[in-house]
């Protein structure tokens, strides 16, 4: 446990925080979402508001994979601060997740994703979520967790940059254990930008996905 | 006939590659799927399109 967490959860007992679940939801439910896990590759913009909504979600596990540092370009859309400017993504988003909820179990792993290691990182998470930048890092995320891992459900983020219509970006299932959500055109390559506003609607398209995969198991 | 994304095609004994091509796909971006099943990279130029494939060509795009 780190420092950071011991410190959070001094402030907040276990007890405390299952208590002030949402009562209008059943039981059931707080204990569902206590016994998953979801992994999230990528912890940009689209992987650290998933991971955020996730954790207030009250998700159990997170895995958390990213080999990329906290640039000062990365603060109009992502879930981190000015002061956490050059420490691992890996590192930085559980000391945000801690802050929300103490409790949570959270892996994380500063390593490129690659052909080689998807089985090893992801084939024991029933839910992974892609949250990669790169158009064909995504693909191959995409494919070789289809190929590689028969147990996995993936939901995966494609097409929310600039400002255009947040009402474009829907959630497809689009394969039998493939859903996709986005726009599925709008491409940063195409002269936009990535904004806090569209990126965080996607997200969200994803971490609900993970939530109602979840209650459906 | 083959069904592209939910389309009737006129295209088979090409290869996966040569149609992503044609297509306008750039293959390093897109996952594809015949009849239910993911193809590997690698195989997409030896995979021979058949009468009555159902294709699903899934094109991603940057950002996240």
């Amino acid at each position: 446990m780190t420092e950071l967490q011991k410190q959070m959860q001094e402030l907040i007992s276990k007890e405390e925080l299952d208590r002030a679940f949402d009562a209008r939801f059943p039981k059931e439910m707080q204990v569902k979402l206590r016994g998953a896990k979801v992994a999230i590759a990528g912890l940009g913009g689209l992987g650290s508001n998933i991971a955020v909504m996730l954790a207030r979600s009250g998700i159990g596990k997170l895995l958390l994979v990213d080999f990329d540092v906290v640039d000062v370009t990365n603060l109009n859309r992502q879930m981190y601060f000015v002061s956490q400017l050059g420490k691992p993504k890996a590192e930085a988003l559980p000391e945000v997740l801690y802050r929300i909820n103490p409790y949570l179990v959270c892996e994380s792993r500063c390593e490129k994703v690659t052909p080689e290691n998807v089985r090893e990182l992801f084939a024991d998470y029933p839910i992974v979520c892609e949250a990669f930048d790169r158009p064909d890092q995504k693909a191959m995320l995409v494919r070789e967790l289809l190929m590689q891992c028969p147990e996995t459900t993936v939901i995966s983020g494609n097409g929310m940059a600039g400002y255009g219509d947040a009402n474009e970006i829907r959630t497809r299932q689009k394969m039998k254990r493939l859903y996709v959500c986005g726009d599925l055109s709008t491409d940063v390559g195409g002269g936009i930008g990535l904004m806090a506003p569209r990126v965080a609607v996607c997200a969200a398209h994803e971490a609900n996905k993970a939530v109602q995969l979840i209650m459906e198991q | 006939m083959v069904k592209i994304n939910g389309e009737e095609k006129q295209l088979d004994g090409r290869n996966l590659l040569e149609y992503l091509k044609e297509a306008g796909f750039e293959p390093e971006r897109v996952v594809v799927e015949r009849n239910l099943e993911i193809i590997p990279q690698q195989q997409l130029g030896s995979v021979i399109i058949q009468d009555e494939d159902v294709i699903e060509v899934l094109r991603f795009v940057g950002g996240g």
